[in-house]
């Protein structure tokens, strides 16, 4: 039986194999084989990335600003590496197989749990639900050459940052969460006119500190009477 | 687009993951790096949460996701599961489309 955590994994890996049916078919039609249109997804396997450089790519554009995009967008997934380490194997081996499925879904999906052993669980089956599900759309996205109408017409792009917001909600239940949010949350809107693609999440590690600077504080202030 | 393009982002992307993750091996000590690291996900996830319903291509948009990804969060915000949320969010997002 289908439960919980595990039935939500479900539910974000199909919202995700839609959206690798469009990258499919945008790879293909950008001029990537269908060949390469599955590489990029069994390899980079990190969706904006993937769509930015198909993007640039079939817009005309260089070769170094595909680059330049794809990693500034992959980049978080290290931060998101750091934050779930105690999640991963402590053998090299395991952790640099693990890693690979470290993205916005697994780490979101796992760091929602509180016991350690359901955490994992989480991210695992998560991160594989997320792999097959977006690494099947993207073949048979490349192969049919036609989108399964458009996620967007299904309100499908706002159903992930909703999603997310009930991952959110049990770390900003304390102040130093709740600051860390705010702080972050505030930086990245500010960051989208003002920095290239990818770079507004990144700068949100500032929230953290922020964050971390009132929890210190916190203790202090609870003692004086 | 070419191999050797492919083959450098695929490599690029794989070592973010694998440099944090290894990152990680060295961090697990320190009660400090700790701390910090447990503040990462709401600052990471809600400017996540925010670029995902605000962007517009390198400038800031209102349109019907912000409408659904706000019902969503109002499902959330009442404990809602997450279903619920996902398929609120996306249905009215959609329905908004559809009228506007």
């Amino acid at each position: 039986m289908i439960t919980g955590h595990r039935r939500d994994s479900v539910v974000l890996g199909t919202a995700v194999g839609i959206f690798g049916v469009t990258f499919g078919v945008l790879a293909t039609t950008s001029g990537l084989t269908v060949a390469q249109a599955c590489a990029m997804s069994l390899l980079v396997f990190t969706g904006a990335s993937q769509f930015a450089a198909v993007g640039v790519i079939g817009a005309g554009g260089a070769a170094a600003s595909a680059i330049g995009t794809a990693l500034l967008l992959a980049a978080r997934n290290g931060a998101y590496a750091l934050t779930i380490g105690r999640l991963l194997p402590q053998r090299v081996v395991g952790r640099l197989v693990a890693a690979q499925i470290v993205i916005d879904e697994s780490t979101a999906m796992a760091l929602a749990e509180t016991d350690e052993k359901a955490a994992r669980e989480s991210f695992y089956v998560t991160g594989l639900a997320v792999y097959v599900f977006w690494n099947l759309g993207t073949l048979l996205g490349a192969l049919t050459g036609e989108a399964i109408g458009d996620p967007e017409a299904w309100g499908l792009d706002a159903a992930f940052p909703a999603g997310f917001i009930t991952f959110v909600l049990p770390h900003v239940s304390e102040r130093p969460g709740l600051v860390a949010a705010l702080v972050g949350g505030t930086i990245a809107v500010i960051a989208v006119p003002l920095t290239p693609a990818g770079a507004p999440v990144l700068l949100a590690v500032v929230g953290s500190v922020a964050g971390w600077l009132v929890m210190r504080r916190g203790p202090q202030e609870g003692a004086t009477p | 687009m070419s191999w050797a393009i492919l083959l450098v982002i695929g490599a690029g992307a794989y070592a973010f993951k694998a440099g944090g993750a290894l990152l990680g091996l060295r961090f697990t000590d320190s009660e400090r790096a700790q701390s910090v690291l447990l503040l990462l996900p709401p600052a990471l996830l809600t400017a996540l949460i925010l670029v995902w319903t605000l962007d517009g291509g390198e400038r800031l948009v209102l349109d019907a996701r912000l409408v659904g990804v706000g019902v969503g969060a109002l499902a959330a915000w009442r404990k809602a599961p997450f279903v619920v949320v996902v398929l609120l969010a996306a249905g009215v997002t959609a329905a908004v489309r559809a009228l506007a």
